[in-house]
């Protein structure tokens, strides 16, 4: 019986091409329009997701505080109140996996004949866990590089590639504002960071050997920035809060006196930029079911007309022995078809424009089955919401009356 | 004698319009019997249509009882009067109504999908009713390649396919000339020989003739009912 049904709703769609094409036409945009959304929506979620990753997650940074000579301030990390031994209390604390006090700036790399400017950071073996980041080539440095100040580095890929070129740079000295350093690992690719900056473009040494032959320092052991990487994202604010209190401790502040050192959160920023992505491709969604919605009255609307115009068809139907229920059937049938086939047709063009927009604009979308699902089950929903009323409406038609239509 | 097909004990039905309730049938008596071929006449107004209709189940009567094939269907629910329109009875119309878009063969079968029927049996049935009304090879046809004579056969096949106790034929000449109406008038009467109960309205004299019992209506009151040759 269902089968009968089927194949009468297909020759009643079939009976007015042009004006089933048109109805489907508001569903196939619709849901053309969600699926594309959600799969520049998930692509964008999923880049960012794919930065938060190269940073290394759950990190926090502690910056040595300011101050103030002759009323000109000197900006965050001025004053050399941290120290290497605060780096090592800190380490000692609940909650803490890595602890890495860094030192850095840009310096210009010599060797042969090439020369490149680049960001140097002086810093402990324990950087490299904090932020996830592997070597491909060659080897780290130890504990006993940072005590001795041995110079020997690390360098990102654009480094290498630029210094370099096709040479192994491995065994290979570069020199480091005239300072002879021993290249004795590759670091992986980790790309662009946030804010656009290339983070292969880096080099990485013993912090001693920065402090010492690189970068300078007024007194010894002090360290302008310490790394910190808590060992869960729960424990962050936890971690954070006893950081502070054991630094006011060791610094000697009393109550009342402010910090004399800064903190600052960087995955937090991250989050909150996936954030913004997330609440973008709900809003982008949102809009996209509102043209879904449109297409479900156009539905709606030609079911209406629809059952008018068959009303006389519906009346011989009741007269022949059809029930209430064969009625609604019948034209709920047709409606949820028309937006089936709509559906569908919305996601292969969906599919296809979204396909296109990766091939020409490189943008990152990801296609989820999740999200063809989702249009599927709201096509089903919009079908039998929009179409319950008309089919209703035909159902309860009065034979007698219906017979009579002209 | 047999169980009458029809038994109406006292059917009215009124309507409401603007002037107040409307007594379009006013107590009808009549009762009808297995292969009985029964005309009923009667000027418009004089409540024919209306009895017609609670003969068909397409409504239910105001006052008085209605036993269709011994069951009293006066006060039935839409799907069940549904369910006895499917079963029990067959139309046949003045307009024919055939669905246009349809095949002969899909419009004679039409009555089975609401039986329930699978597609072979409802197939095979279709095909012998198209056989007996002469229109075999058309089975594949739509209805608007015919002519109206020959769709009212199809629309007679239909009325056949569930093997009903009654057929009901509203003017079914009405739209037919009268040659054409002669060769409908003679396929009822050969139907009415198989022994098929047949209930005709028609304002035509010469078509009730065909009819073995003529009841005649006027003002919602049945005025006349005789044998067909003899006089009231």
């Amino acid at each position: 019986m269902l089968k009968a049904m089927l194949s009468e709703a297909w020759l009643a769609m079939g009976a007015n091409r042009l004006r089933t094409a048109l109805t489907m036409l508001g569903m196939v945009i619709g849901v053309g329009a969600v699926v594309i959304m959600m799969a520049i929506g998930q692509g964008a979620q999923y880049a960012v997701q794919q930065t938060i990753s190269t940073m290394g997650s759950n990190l926090f940074i502690v910056l040595s505080g300011s101050f103030t000579t002759a009323g000109v301030r000197s900006g965050s990390a001025g004053a050399p109140t941290l120290n290497v031994a605060d780096g090592a209390a800190i380490a000692e604390l609940d909650g803490v996996s890595n602890v890495a006090p860094t030192h850095q700036g840009t310096r210009q790399l010599v060797y042969g004949s090439q020369n490149w400017s680049s960001q140097v950071i002086g810093t402990t073996p324990e950087y490299l866990d904090a932020r996830a980041w592997n070597i491909v080539n060659g080897a780290g440095f130890g504990d006993s590089d940072v005590r001795s100040a041995t110079r020997v580095a690390l360098i990102g890929k654009t480094v290498a590639q630029n210094l370099f070129g096709d040479d192994d740079p491995i065994g290979k000295t570069m020199r480091i504002q005239q300072n002879p350093f021993v290249v004795i690992g590759v670091l992986g690719s980790k790309g662009q960071n946030l804010d656009g900056r290339d983070q292969d473009d880096t080099v990485i040494i013993p912090l001693s050997t920065a402090q010492r032959k690189v970068f300078g320092t007024p007194f010894l052991g002090s360290v302008r920035m310490i790394m910190v990487q808590a060992d869960s994202a729960e424990n962050m604010p936890r971690v954070m809060d006893s950081v502070t209190s054991l630094l006011r401790q060791r610094h000697r502040l009393r109550e009342g006196m402010p910090d004399d050192f800064f903190m600052r959160n960087l995955s937090a920023a991250a989050e909150s930029e996936a954030e913004t992505t997330r609440t973008m491709s709900i809003l982008l969604g949102a809009i996209a079911s509102i043209s879904l919605l449109v297409g479900g009255i156009g539905i709606m609307n030609i079911m209406l007309v629809s059952v008018t115009e068959r009303t006389r068809e519906i009346g011989i139907r009741m007269a022949i022995g059809a029930r209430q229920k064969d009625i609604l059937t019948q034209f709920l049938l047709e409606a949820v078809m028309i937006s089936f086939a709509g559906c569908l047709l919305g996601l292969l063009l969906g599919l296809a424009i979204a396909l296109g927009i990766n091939a020409f604009t490189g943008m990152v979308v990801v296609i989820s089955g999740s999200a063809a699902l989702v249009a599927f089950a709201v096509a089903a929903t919009v079908g039998i919401f929009f179409g319950w009323y008309p089919a209703r409406k035909a159902a309860q038609l009065d034979p007698i009356e219906a017979l009579r239509y002209q | 004698m047999a169980e009458p097909v029809i038994r109406v004990v006292g059917l009215g039905k009124s309507y409401a319009t603007a002037a107040g309730l409307f007594p379009a049938l006013k107590g009808v008596d009549l009762e009808v019997r297995p292969g009985e071929y029964i005309a009923i006449m009667g000027p418009s107004g004089s409540g024919k249509s209306t009895f017609m209709n609670l003969l068909g189940c397409l409504d239910t009567p105001s006052i008085g009882d209605y036993y269709l094939a011994g069951e009293n269907v006066a006060h039935m629910e839409k799907d069940a009067l549904a369910v006895l329109r499917n079963r029990t009875l067959g139309f046949v119309f003045q307009g024919f109504n055939l669905l246009p878009r349809m095949s002969l063969q899909d419009n004679v079968a039409l009555p089975l999908v609401y039986a329930g029927a699978d597609k072979e049996s409802r197939r095979a049935a279709a095909c012998e009713l198209l056989d007996k009304v002469g229109l075999g090879k058309y089975a594949d046809s739509l209805p608007n390649r015919i002519s109206g004579g020959q769709q009212q056969r199809v629309a007679i096949a239909r009325a056949l396919v569930n093997k009903p106790r009654l057929i009901l034929a509203d003017e079914p000449t009405g739209n037919l000339d009268s040659h054409t109406s002669e060769e409908i008038m003679r396929l009822f009467g050969e139907l009415n020989a198989e022994g098929i109960t047949i209930v005709l309205v028609t304002h035509e004299p010469d078509i009730a003739a065909h009819a073995k019992r003529q009841v005649k209506f006027l003002d919602g009151q049945i005025v006349s009912d005789h044998l067909t040759g003899q006089t009231a």
